[in-house]
Formats: structure tokens, sequence, C-alpha cells
């Protein structure tokens, strides 16, 4: 009987203390979370600005690129699962360009966040992958930062590649890899394609009348 | 105890080539001189934190759940470092981008807390997070330049990107038409420098 109170005694006192720590820590990391997120949030912005500008030059729009974007809903082309940005560039109230914000959903390590940057004729003007996590040293080379592979798309179209060059060297495509990181390579072509695919079936809707 | 930090984290007990913990990171990362560096900071400072903020409360956590309470700590430091790094300097954060949440998952911090900060006062808690700290980040420095010099030919590069533009000429490039050497940055190179790594420190060691 007196083993068995012991006994619960003990436990009683790890629960406890498991308990303080964990408010402890999570007041704590609440705290850091609050004061930081603002100012991520808004780092978070500003470097996107700077990326809508890389893949589409400054001459051809004059609006207010970053607040006039159409919301694409989940569909069956991109495959997206929740709403994705596209911007639409104008000049002179007349459509230029569009920037589809559209995401691989199988990087080697999780998702992949690429802006792909379409003129009117549906030839790509520029990609930049915003957000990914794959291997440092490895499959990172798709970030504009550690290498220029992303650029190989720019000019790339529906029409002067076929279903069958949009793929990697490895699969018979026409675009270039690093060998040992071809899961990224792989996805991030493929996102691209399904985005001017998607350009292709809704360039209506985005304002363009071809 | 100052000294015996030092020879032990440096020498004796090197995380990475004597007690050979921690190896996932060490592996997936070195395949240059700067991601070692980087990693190797990231981790030095993660680990005298670690060290010497449980060493203090150290006779509040009961020894059952020890190793929970441990991880607990370890995992929320680490978290709030990653964060103000995110947010106060954005540059150094895209650099070092996965290697801060990498270091949670490094069992040698765990071991430093586990097998010294539990059991001594603060401040030799804190010289061995620094030393040991120090000691992985030499080997992982080292790892990288092998990789880096085998695998692209240069050494330092990229440094730019990590301390700034003023650092950029600091990248010797070795040769002028370098293919590559493809399995150096490949994880396998990893294992095998870090091999060569450990034999040679051993053959040093006996002689």
């Amino acid at each position: 009987m007196n083993n068995f109170i012991n006994k619960n005694k003990i436990v009683g006192r790890t629960v406890l203390v498991m308990i303080i720590f964990g408010i402890i820590f999570s007041t704590i990391l609440e705290f850091v979370h609050n004061k930081t997120n603002p100012i991520i949030l808004k780092s978070e912005a500003e470097a996107k600005e700077r990326l809508l500008l890389q893949v589409i030059s400054k001459e051809l729009y004059n609006n207010d690129l970053i607040d006039s974007f159409i919301k694409i809903k989940p569909n069956p082309i991109l495959k997206n699962k929740e709403d994705i940005k596209c911007y639409i560039a104008k000049k002179n109230n007349k459509v230029t360009a569009v920037i589809i914000e559209t995401r691989a959903p199988n990087g080697y390590s999780g998702e992949i966040k690429i802006l792909v940057g379409i003129d009117i004729k549906g030839y790509i003007l520029g990609t930049r992958v915003i957000k990914h996590q794959e291997t440092p040293g490895l499959g990172d080379y798709i970030d504009i930062a550690k290498s220029d592979w992303i650029n190989i798309f720019t000019y790339s179209s529906l029409k002067n590649t076929s279903k069958i060059e949009w793929a990697v060297q490895k699969d018979q495509g026409k675009f270039d890899y690093v060998s040992g990181a071809t899961i990224t390579a792989r996805a991030v072509v493929s996102a691209i394609n399904k985005a001017l695919n998607f350009f292709e079936k809704n360039k209506l809707e985005m304002g363009i009348d071809v | 105890m100052f000294k015996e930090a030092i020879i032990d984290g440096l020498w004796k007990q090197n995380p990475g080539t004597i007690q050979l913990l921690g190896l996932c990171p060490t592996l997936a990362i070195t395949t240059s001189v700067i991601n070692g560096l980087s990693l190797g900071l990231a981790t030095m400072f993660v680990m005298i934190i670690a060290n010497s903020s449980i060493s203090p409360i150290r006779k509040f956590v009961p020894d059952e759940i020890r190793v929970p309470i441990f991880i607990l700590v370890i995992a929320a430091l680490v978290t709030v470092v990653d964060l103000t790094i995110h947010a106060f300097a954005e540059p150094l954060y895209k650099a070092l981008g996965i290697f801060i949440p990498l270091i949670v998952t490094n069992c040698i911090v765990l071991a430093r807390v586990e097998s010294f900060a539990s059991k001594n006062p603060a401040l030799p808690s804190f010289y061995d997070g620094l030393f040991m700290g120090l000691g992985l980040c030499l080997v992982l420095i080292i790892l990288g330049g092998t990789r880096e010099f085998l695998g692209q030919g240069t050494l330092f590069s990229g440094f730019d990107l990590v301390f700034g533009q003023s650092l950029s000429n600091i990248s010797i490039n070795f040769f002028d038409q370098y293919s590559g050497f493809l399995l150096a940055i490949l994880p396998p190179g990893a294992f095998l420098g870090l091999a060569f790594l450990i034999a040679l420190f051993n053959w040093i060691d006996q002689k």
C-alpha cells in the first residue's frame, strides 16, 4: 500500500514538472512568435515585390502589380489544394503579362513555390523559386541565389516545346538538371508546365483576348 | 576545468571524430566550407545556450523525465533562435535556410546536455558547450573544405551570401576548367571524407 502511494507521488510530481516546463516554454515561444511574426511577414512581402520584378520587366506594366491579382481556386490542371494568386500586369489598362504563383507539391522535401511570368502569347518571361526546402548544396540549385538554372525556362512555351519535351533530360525531355537532384528538377518542370496549361485554358478570364 | 574543456572538445572527445554524434547534419551539410562553418557556428551557439540554461535548472528536473524536458528546452531554444534570425537578419536566414531547424535533430546537443550540463554547474557547462561546439565546427569546416576542393575545385565560395558582399573576393578557384568530382559532393563523399578524417585523427593520436 505504501509502495503504491509512493509510486503515485512520483507520477504526480513528474507530470506536474512536465506541465510546468511545457507552460513556461510555450509562453516564451508564443511571446517570441508574436514579436517576430509581423516583421517576418513584412520582409517576406517586400522580398516578393522584388521577386515579381525579376520575372517580368518593369516596362511591361504601370499598374499596381502587388494588389492586382485574381485568386485561382483549386482546379484539376494545377491540382492546387489552396487558392493561389495570379498577378495581372497591365499597361494603360491592357493586359501585357500574368504571373502565376504556382506550387510544386512533389519536391524532394516538401512544397516548392514558383513564380511563373507569362506573356499574352503564352511564352515564359521568367521564373523564380520563391520558397523551397530542398537539400542545401544539392537540390537548392533551383534558387537563383545558388545558380541560374531556373532561367532555362525563359522563352519556352507550349508551342515551341512539345508535351514530351516538357520534362528533364533524364526523362527524354529538353530541360537540364543536376544529377543527384532529379526529383527537384522534375517537380519544378512539371509545375511550370501545369501553369502554362492553365494559362492557355483560362486566358479569357484573365482578360486576354487573342 | 577550462583547459580540460578545450582538450576534450577539440581533441580527446571531439564530437565529430571521436563521439561520432550528430552525424546526420554533419554528413548532409558539409558540401562546402561556408556550409560547414554556418552549421558549425549555429550548432555551437545552440550548444552554448542549451548547456548554460539547463545546468541551472538541473535540480528541478526529475530523473525519470529528464530527456523529454531537455528536448523540450532545446527545441524551444532553437525555435527562438530561428525566429529571431528570420526577423532581424533576413539575409543570414536566407543563407542558413534549413540549417537552423536541423540543429534540433542533432543529438550532440542532447548528448552534451545529458552527460555534462545535467551534472555540472553553469560555468563548466558553458565551457563544455563552447568547446564541444567549436570542435564540431572545426570538423565541419575541414570536411566541407575537403569536399568543396575535390567536388568543385574551389574553396571559400559563397562567403558573400552569409557574411556580406565585402567577402565576395575570398573565393579561391583552383582550376580553370574543372568538371567537378561529383562523388565528393554526394552523400557517399561525406562518409568517405569523414572516414579519412577519423583515420587521420587516430593516426596522429597513436604517434
